[in-house]
C-alpha cells in the first residue's frame, strides 16, 4: 500500500516537471506529446472500466470521447458568436461550466447506447457499440454549423478562474491534475461496493443475477460512468489542441483506445495510461519516419495479442519479480 | 415514378452488395463463433487485385476471376495465420488482431498501390443500357450485378438446405459443440467456410470496383454498413443477412436520393442538403435502433 | 395450508418436445421436497422456470404467496429464492472468501456505492467470517476458487446459496460428482440447514433423497406419475417400472 502511494507520488512529480524538462532541452514538442497521451490515457482508463473491470467489449468509445469535445467546442462557438445553442442556451468559455456539461452530455449518449447494447452480449454487442458510434459520427459531420467535416475552432482555452489558461505550461499542469484525480477516483470506483458486483458480472453473470442482482441496470451504470470518463478527456483535449472535429469519434479512434488498453493491459488501473504513451510515442514516432506508421503498428498489434497475455502492466510485474 | 424505379434499383444492386458482404460475415461468426473486422479488407482485396488485373489486361472478367482467387487466398492465409489461432479465444482478441489486420491490409495496399484510386472499365458486353420500361433506359451492367448478387442468394439457399456441409452449417449455427462431436473434419470446415465467405467479399468487391472507386479505406466504410445488415439480420442468419441486405440497401439508397429534396420544401436550399445527407446516412442506424427496441436479437436470430 | 412454493399446471415447450408437462406441486414452509426422475424427465427445465431463466407457456408460480411467473431473475431472488447450479457456477477468479463477500453485499444492499471500499464493510466481513467459522471450508478462505476441489466447490455454492437466506432453495443435483464421504457431509450441511429454508431438491442418488427428503415428487418424460412421502414412493409400482427399477438391474 506505502509503496504504490510512493510510486504514484514519484509519477506525479515527473510528469509535472515535464515542462521545465522540455524548456531546458529545448525540446518544446514534448510537453504537449505528454499531455496528449496523458488525456488518451483518461480515454482508455475508462474503457478499460467496463472493458476491462466488467468485461463489456464497446467499440463505439471514440463517441463519448468526441462528445464530449464537441459540448466544449459548440459552448465556444456560441460564446463566440454571441449567440445561443437551439436559442436556448447560451455559449460559454468557461471551463467549470463547460467540463461538467461535457461530461453530463457524454453520460447521457452513452445511457442511449448502453440501453440499446446491453441488452444483448457478445459480438452483436461490440457491432451495435460500433454501429452507434458511427451514427454519432455522421450526425456531427452533417452539422455545417459547426463546421461539418471539418469541424469547430476553439480559438481560446476554455477560461479557469485565478489561472492564465493561455500559457501552455498552466494547461498542461490543468490536465495532468485531471489526469491524476481521474485516476484516483477509478481506483477508488473498482475497490468500491459497486465496482466489487462489476467484478463479479464480469466473471460469471448468471451467478450474479442468482444472487438477485439485477445485472443489466448495472452494466448501464457502469457504461454510463465510463460513457462520461470519456466524454471528460474528449472535452480536455479540445481544450489542449483548442479544435473538436468528427475525427475525435471516428471508429478507428475506438480502436486505438482498445489499442492501448491491451497494450497497458486489461484490467489494471494504470495499464491504459502506460498503453496510451506508448501507443502515442511510437504512433508519433513512426510517423516522422514513415507515412506508413500504421503498418508496424498493425503488425506490433497483432504479435501482442496473438503471443502474450496482459499487456505491458505482466510484463512490467514480471520483471520487477512478480510485485504490484 | 421513372426516378423512383432507377433508384429501387440502384437499392436493389446496393443491397445485393451488402448481402454478399453480410452473408460471408454471418457464416463465420455462426459457425465459428469469431467476429471478423477485417472481412471488409477482403472485399478491398478483392477490389484491388480484380481492378489492376483488368486494367492490364484490359478484361474485365480476367479482373472479376483474379479478384476471387485473390480474395479467397487471403481470406485462407489469414484463417491458418491468425484466426485459427482466435477461435478459443475471448472476443476482444479476436476484434483486435482483426483490427491489426485492416491496418496491415490497408497499410499493404497503400504501398503496392499508392492513395490513387483505380478506375475500371465496364466489360464490353453490359457497357450499354437496358430500356427496362419506357423511358428508363437502367446500366446493364448494375442489372448483371443484381442478377449476380440473387443468383448467388439462390446458391447458399441450396447449399445451407440441399447438402451435408450446410447441414454442418446449420448445425454448428445452433450448436457448435456438436459439430465437434460428430467427429468432422472441424479444421478443414472452418478453413472452407472462412474461404468462403471472403470469396463473396471478393466477388462484392470486384463488382463494385467500376461503379465505385477502388481506394485504401473503402472497405472500412462498407463493413459497418454490413455489421448493421448482420445486426439487423440476426447474427448468425444468412437468411436475415439477405432480407436486412436488400432492405437496407434500398433504404439507404432512397433517403440518400430523395430526402434532401423533400427537406427543400420546408427550409433553405443549404441547409436541407447538409441535413438531407446527415440524416440519410444516419438512416441505417436509426433504422438499427428502432429494431432492435422491438427484437433485441435481430430479425432472424437463431435460438438460444 | 402454508406454501413456500405452489407451481399450478406449468408447461414448458420445445419446438415439438414438451419438457415439462401440466407439472404441479407444493412445497411446505420447512420441507425438503424432492424431485427425482430419469434423465430427460425435465427437472432442470422446470428449476430453471423456477428460478426465471426460462419461461413457461402455461402455469403459474406462487412464492410465498406471490406470483412471480413472469418476474425477472433478480427479482424472484429479492422474494427469498436461492438456488444451486448442477455445474458449479462461481467467480473463479475470487478467493473463497471473496465468493462469500459478495453474496452477502448482495443481499445487504448498497450494491450501486460507488465512493466506499468494498473491502472495509464490517458488516459483510463479519457475516462471512462467521460463515467460513462454521463450515469445514473455514480453512480454505485464501484459496481462489477455480483451485478448488469438486466437492470444495458445492460445499461453497451451497453457503453462498444459504447467506442469502433464502425462503426456498432451489438445489440442481447437490450430490453430482461427490464421493461418499462428500456426500455424507453435504447431507448433513442439508439436514442443518433444513430449519431455516424450504427446499427442492434435485437429486438422482437415491439414498440422499430418501435420507433428505419429506415428500417426494417423481417426473417422467414431463410429467408428475407420482408423489407422496418416501415409503410410498419406494412402494408404488409405476415408480419402480420407470424409474427405480432401473436401478436394480
Amino acid at each position: 500500500m506505502k509503496r504504490e502511494y510512493l510510486i504514484l507520488a514519484t509519477v506525479f512529480l515527473l510528469l509535472a516537471l515535464v515542462p521545465f524538462l522540455a524548456a531546458a532541452t529545448g525540446q518544446t514538442s514534448w510537453t504537449r506529446l505528454v499531455g496528449q497521451a496523458l488525456i488518451y490515457g483518461m480515454a482508455a482508463a475508462s474503457l478499460n472500466f467496463i472493458l476491462g473491470y466488467g468485461g463489456m467489449i464497446s467499440f463505439g468509445h471514440a463517441a463519448f470521447f468526441g462528445i464530449g469535445g464537441y459540448v466544449v467546442g459548440i459552448m465556444y462557438h456560441h460564446f463566440d458568436a454571441g449567440t445561443s445553442f437551439l436559442g436556448v442556451i447560451p455559449g460559454t468559455d468557461q471551463m467549470l461550466i463547460t467540463l461538467p456539461a461535457a461530461v453530463l452530455v457524454a453520460g447521457l449518449a452513452a445511457a442511449l447506447v448502453g440501453a440499446m447494447s446491453l441488452r444483448t452480449g457478445g459480438v452483436q454487442f461490440i457491432m451495435i457499440t460500433l454501429a452507434f458510434a458511427q451514427m454519432f459520427f455522421f450526425l456531427f459531420i452533417s452539422l455545417k454549423t459547426y463546421g461539418g467535416e471539418d469541424g469547430i475552432m476553439v480559438r481560446r482555452t476554455n477560461a479557469l478562474p485565478g489561472l492564465d489558461m493561455r500559457n501552455r505550461d498552466t494547461l498542461y499542469w490543468v490536465v495532468l491534475c485531471f489526469a491524476a484525480a481521474y485516476y484516483l477516483f477509478l481506483r477508488r470506483l473498482v475497490q468500491s461496493s459497486f465496482g466489487q458486483i462489476i467484478a463479479g458480472i464480469r466473471q460469471n453473470e448468471r451467478r450474479m443475477a442468482s444472487m438477485g442482482i439485477s445485472t443489466f441496470r448495472y452494466k448501464l451504470y457502469a457504461f454510463i460512468l465510463s460513457g462520461m470518463g470519456a466524454g471528460l478527456a474528449g472535452a480536455l483535449m479540445v481544450n489542449f489542441l483548442r479544435f473538436a472535429s468528427p475525427d475525435m469519434m471516428h471508429w478507428t479512434r475506438s480502436g486505438e483506445f482498445m489499442i492501448m488498453v491491451i497494450l497497458g493491459g486489461v484490467g489494471t488501473l494504470a495499464g491504459p495510461f502506460i498503453g496510451a504513451g506508448v501507443l502515442f510515442t511510437v504512433e508519433t514516432t513512426l510517423a516522422r519516419y514513415t507515412e506508413h506508421w500504421m503498418l508496424p503498428v498493425g503488425i506490433l498489434l497483432l504479435v501482442v495479442v496473438l503471443t502474450s497475455k496482459g499487456g505491458l502492466m505482466a510484463l512490467i510485474r514480471k520483471l520487477t519479480g512478480g510485485q504490484k | 415514378m421513372i426516378l423512383l424505379i432507377e433508384q429501387l434499383l440502384n437499392g436493389l444492386q446496393y443491397g445485393v452488395t451488402l448481402f454478399l458482404l453480410a452473408a460471408g460475415l454471418t457464416l463465420i461468426f455462426g459457425i465459428m463463433g469469431v467476429i471478423n473486422l477485417a472481412h471488409g479488407a477482403l472485399y478491398m482485396v478483392g477490389a484491388f487485385a480484380g481492378a489492376w488485373v483488368s486494367i492490364q489486361t484490359g478484361s474485365f472478367w480476367a479482373g472479376l476471376l483474379a479478384g476471387l482467387v485473390a480474395s479467397a487466398i487471403a481470406g485462407v492465409l489469414v484463417e491458418l495465420g491468425v484466426m485459427r489461432r482466435l477461435y478459443a479465444r475471448d472476443h476482444l482478441d479476436q476484434v483486435l488482431a482483426t483490427f491489426a489486420l485492416i491496418l496491415i491490409f490497408n497499410q499493404s495496399t497503400v504501398l503496392i498501390f499508392g492513395r490513387q484510386p483505380l478506375f475500371t472499365s465496364l466489360p464490353e458486353m453490359f457497357s450499354g443500357s437496358v430500356e427496362i420500361v419506357p423511358g428508363l433506359p437502367y446500366p446493364s451492367y448494375r442489372l448483371f450485378v443484381i442478377a449476380v448478387g440473387l443468383a448467388v442468394a439462390f446458391g447458399l439457399y441450396l447449399l445451407i438446405n440441399k447438402t451435408r456441409i450446410g447441414m454442418l452449417v446449420r448445425a454448428g449455427a445452433s450448436n457448435r459443440q456438436m459439430v465437434r462431436a460428430l467427429g468432422v473434419n472441424i479444421g478443414g470446415l472452418y478453413t472452407a467456410v472462412f474461404g468462403l465467405g471472403a470469396l463473396l467479399a471478393g466477388l462484392a468487391g470486384v463488382m463494385a470496383s467500376p461503379i465505385m472507386s477502388v481506394q485504401v479505406g473503402m472497405g472500412d466504410e462498407i463493413i459497418l454498413a454490413t455489421f448493421v445488415v448482420v445486426v439487423i439480420g440476426g447474427v448468425g442468419s444468412v437468411k436475415g443477412a439477405f432480407v436486412a441486405g436488400i432492405v437496407l440497401g434500398m433504404c439507404d439508397t432512397m433517403l440518400r436520393a430523395f430526402l434532401p429534396g423533400l427537406l427543400q420544401q420546408v427550409m433553405p436550399g443549404s441547409e436541407a442538403q447538409a441535413l438531407g445527407v446527415g440524416i440519410s446516412s444516419m438512416g441505417i442506424y436509426l433504422m438499427m435502433a428502432i429494431i432492435l427496441l422491438v427484437r433485441p436479437r435481430g430479425l432472424f436470430a437463431a435460438q438460444g | 395450508m402454508n406454501h413456500v412454493l405452489e407451481i399450478a399446471g406449468l408447461t414448458k415447450t420445445f419446438g415439438g418436445l414438451t419438457a415439462t408437462d401440466n407439472v404441479s406441486l407444493t412445497v411446505n414452509a420447512g420441507e425438503i421436497h424432492a424431485l427425482i426422475g430419469p434423465n430427460g424427465a425435465g427437472k432442470s427445465t422446470l428449476i430453471n422456470q423456477i428460478c426465471g431463466e426460462l419461461m413457461p407457456n402455461a402455469g403459474h408460480i406462487h412464492l410465498a404467496g406471490r406470483d412471480i411467473t413472469r418476474l425477472p431473475p433478480a427479482e424472484r431472488v429479492a422474494l427469498g429464492l436461492g438456488r444451486t447450479f448442477q455445474i458449479t457456477s462461481l467467480l473463479d477468479d475470487m478467493t473463497v472468501r471473496e465468493n462469500l463477500a459478495l453474496a452477502v453485499q448482495a443481499r445487504e444492499g448498497g450494491n450501486f456505492r460507488i465512493f466506499d471500499r468494498a473491502a472495509n464493510r464490517a458488516e459483510v466481513w463479519d457475516e462471512v467470517a462467521e460463515i467460513l467459522a462454521a463450515s469445514a471450508l473455514g480453512p480454505r478462505a485464501g484459496v481462489t476458487v477455480a483451485d478448488l476441489a469438486h466437492g470444495e466447490k458445492k460445499q461453497l455454492e451451497l453457503l453462498m446459496a444459504l447467506s442469502q437466506r433464502p425462503r426456498l432453495l432451489l438445489l440442481d443435483e447437490p450430490m453430482a460428482g461427490l464421493g461418499h464421504l462428500e456426500s455424507q457431509q453435504m447431507i448433513d450441511a442439508l439436514l442443518a440447514a433444513r430449519g431455516d429454508c424450504a427446499m427442492l431438491l434435485v437429486e438422482h442418488d437415491m439414498d440422499a433423497v430418501f435420507a433428505l427428503a419429506d415428500r417426494v415428487t417423481v417426473l417422467v418424460y414431463g410429467r408428475v406419475i407420482a408423489a407422496g412421502n418416501a415409503d410410498e414412493i419406494r412402494a408404488n409400482p409405476a415408480v419402480r417400472d420407470a424409474y427405480l427399477g432401473e436401478e436394480d438391474t
